[in-house]
């Protein structure tokens, strides 16, 4: 439904923007109907770049954004407003997210203005009650509310709530779960659940490793604009291959198991791996199968390709930043 | 300005007691124009706004009923020299016998148009520029900064000088024009702060996701965090209007066939009421100047309170 292609976001710097920074490098990455993917990365991966490039509020740099084989990286306002009727967004602040000045009720009233000016009021109503009651809210305690008198779970299911008014395909969720409490968080998380049931894709982005592996069916792993690794949850999480997605599962306390059993798997883990790449090993047989034209290092330098190492299990070079000198030595 | 505060203090207001807007207009039962019913029972709650916008009126009114009832025009001799206030002349008469009242109130009704005019003119181009600039960024923003810098160095003042001199410009409207035409450049500058500031904010981007144009967007989201402040805004260009235009009139550059508040201290000073202890011929317009502008101040303040729900005690 939607697919990526080779995404780049490049940000002008410095005095009279002479110098370069690469928010996003040749991201590639596709979400289905029904279907949760994850976008995890740490502070300053591009994750929310990314997201906020799917909802046409950033320009992208390069590359291409397709929706049901439309590309949508350059749409003119009413493309755009179409666009908005299947894809929609939540934020990371519930807070900043309402016009402190205004009831909640307003941001409803927008989106009924821009996409249902003959609905009637009573009919409306009634719509609003109904994505009010899927995300468990009463209407009563949260209409006629102004920001400030309402909790962050509430306020993140009131705009859970906005988007399902819209008839939507896609939701693009940035760090939603974040700002909530533990105990309004599972509920957040199975509504999740439940409207990828409904045929919802959702793409979903945030640093919680746990939160990935618990609502997505795919993961895809973001080092410094670049993706690292990418696959089916399970494979991923069962299997980390990249030295960062390895780091970045080793930090994560588990239920389980002990420190130190974690730790003795992910060292050996990490011996087997050592001084290896397994992206170069690849393209290296490749190049082997093609010729030895290929194999005499046709890959350039800042190559941010991926290659599938199991089914549906792709990984990208093993150096981490995108200056680095792969481990392998290639 | 403190309407721009990020909400900080989550699920604490949950509890807080109905406020007494909340319970005028139920939210069972809301209707389109209950904001605006809301902000205006607010507004007439707070005293602040009340006596502020009472001391304006009545000077407004004063200015625009009080000639229909006067026996005699501003300029004319109409009486004694140098009278103290009387019956027959409340404030007093000039040194050549005019009456002070009927030059106060003719004068009021042009200090109220400088005023509206020229704050008027100058908040206009200011905030048209300001939210352009701010809300679309990149080269439309340097553009229009560029244009704003070169006006804010532009010494206003002298300018007023050359164009009332040279072009003969001796109108009151005229004069209001001008000085709006060189006073917008901090307008544009600060609304160019506020608006860069509120656009980076998670509610900007929901309001394109719901479809909406950048005109809707400045009128609906941004410009209602910023009312208490462009409406200060306009108090200050008004009042500085006031104050430019009784410094043109002081320097003799002003209306000729007119009578203005600044006009009369000017005239007071050149006769040397202080010196001849004619108080009623400066005070009035000095007062009706300072009540003005500083009823516009209080009203801006308590006006703070109605559009930001923070403020308001509940």
């Amino acid at each position: 439904m939607l697919t990526i292609e080779a995404l780049d976001k490049v940000y002008k710097t410095g005095t009279f923007g002479t110098s370069d920074l690469h928010a996003v490098r040749k991201v590639s990455l596709d979400v289905q109907r029904g279907e949760v993917v994850s976008l995890i990365g740490e502070s300053g991966s591009g994750k929310s770049t990314i997201g906020k490039m799917v909802l046409h509020l950033l320009d992208s740099t390069g590359g291409s954004i397709t929706f049901d084989g439309r590309d949508v990286t350059r749409l003119g306002f009413r493309a755009r407003r179409d666009y908005y009727r299947k894809v929609q967004g939540v934020f990371q602040d519930p807070f900043s997210s309402f016009n402190p000045i205004f009831k909640v009720d307003r941001t409803f009233e927008t989106l009924r203005r821009s996409y249902f000016p003959r609905v009637s009021g009573a009919a409306w109503r009634e719509k609003l009650e109904e994505a009010l009651g899927a995300v468990s809210l009463e209407p009563g305690d949260t209409l006629g509310k102004f920001p400030h008198q309402l909790s962050g779970g509430q306020l993140q299911r009131l705009l859970i709530a906005r988007a399902l008014l819209l008839d939507i395909e896609l939701l693009v969720a940035d760090e939603i779960i974040s700002m909530l409490d533990a105990s309004t968080r599972i509920d957040v998380l199975n509504l999740l659940g439940e409207l990828k049931g409904r045929g919802l894709g959702i793409l979903f982005v945030t640093h919680d490793l746990s939160l990935g592996n618990y609502v997505s069916d795919r993961v895809v792993i973001l080092y410094k604009g670049r993706v690292v690794e990418r696959g089916a949850t399970a494979a991923v999480f069962d299997d980390p291959l990249h030295p960062y997605t390895r780091d970045l599962l080793a930090s994560v306390p588990h239920l389980d198991r002990t420190w130190e059993e974690v730790e003795a798997e992910e060292s050996a883990r990490s011996a087997r791996l050592a001084g290896r790449c397994l992206y170069h090993e690849a393209l290296a047989a490749q190049g082997r199968a093609l010729g030895d034209e290929v194999a005499a290092g046709n890959t350039p330098a800042d190559d941010v390709g991926l290659v599938e190492h199991a089914p549906g299990h792709f990984v990208g070079c093993f150096r981490k930043a995108a200056d680095e000198e792969c481990p392998a030595g290639v | 300005m403190t309407a721009t505060q990020p909400a900080a203090a989550p699920g604490t207001g949950t509890e807080a007691t109905e406020a007494p807007g909340a319970a005028l207009a139920p939210s069972g039962s809301r209707k389109p124009g209950g904001d605006a019913r809301e902000t205006l029972y607010f507004a007439l709650r707070n005293p602040k706004v009340v006596i502020g916008s009472v001391v304006v009126l009545a000077f407004l009114l004063l200015g625009l009923l009080g000639p229909l009832f006067l026996k005699n025009a501003p300029m004319d001799y109409a009486g004694p020299p140098m009278a103290p206030p009387s019956a027959d002349f409340p404030f007093g008469t000039t040194t050549f016998g005019q009456d002070v009242f009927a030059q106060f109130v003719a004068g009021l009704r042009s200090t109220f148009l400088v005023g509206l005019l020229g704050g008027g003119v100058a908040a206009v181009i200011g905030m048209a520029i300001g939210f352009v600039a701010g809300y679309r960024g990149g080269l439309i923003d340097e553009l229009l900064n560029m244009l704003t810098n070169v006006v804010l160095v532009i010494p206003g003042f002298v300018v007023l000088i050359i164009i009332n001199a040279y072009l003969g410009v001796r109108s009151v409207p005229m004069q209001a024009l001008y000085i709006g035409v060189f006073s917008w450049p901090w307008v544009a500058r600060a609304v160019r702060a506020q608006t860069l500031s509120l656009r980076s904010r998670d509610f900007i981007d929901l309001a394109r996701l719901s479809g909406v144009g950048v005109g809707t967007i400045l009128r609906r989201e941004v410009a209602p965090n910023m009312y208490s402040y462009l409406f200060m805004t306009f108090v200050l260009l008004f009042g500085g209007s006031i104050l430019t235009a009784a410094s043109l009139d002081f320097i003799g550059l002003g209306p000729t066939n007119a009578m203005s508040l600044g006009l009369m201290m000017n005239q007071a000073v050149q006769w040397s009421a202080l010196h001849l202890g004619l108080w009623w011929w400066f005070i009035p317009p000095g007062l009706g100047i300072t009540l003005i502008v500083g009823s516009l101040y209080i009203m801006n303040v308590g006006l703070d309170e109605v559009f930001n729900p923070k403020l308001r005690e509940m």
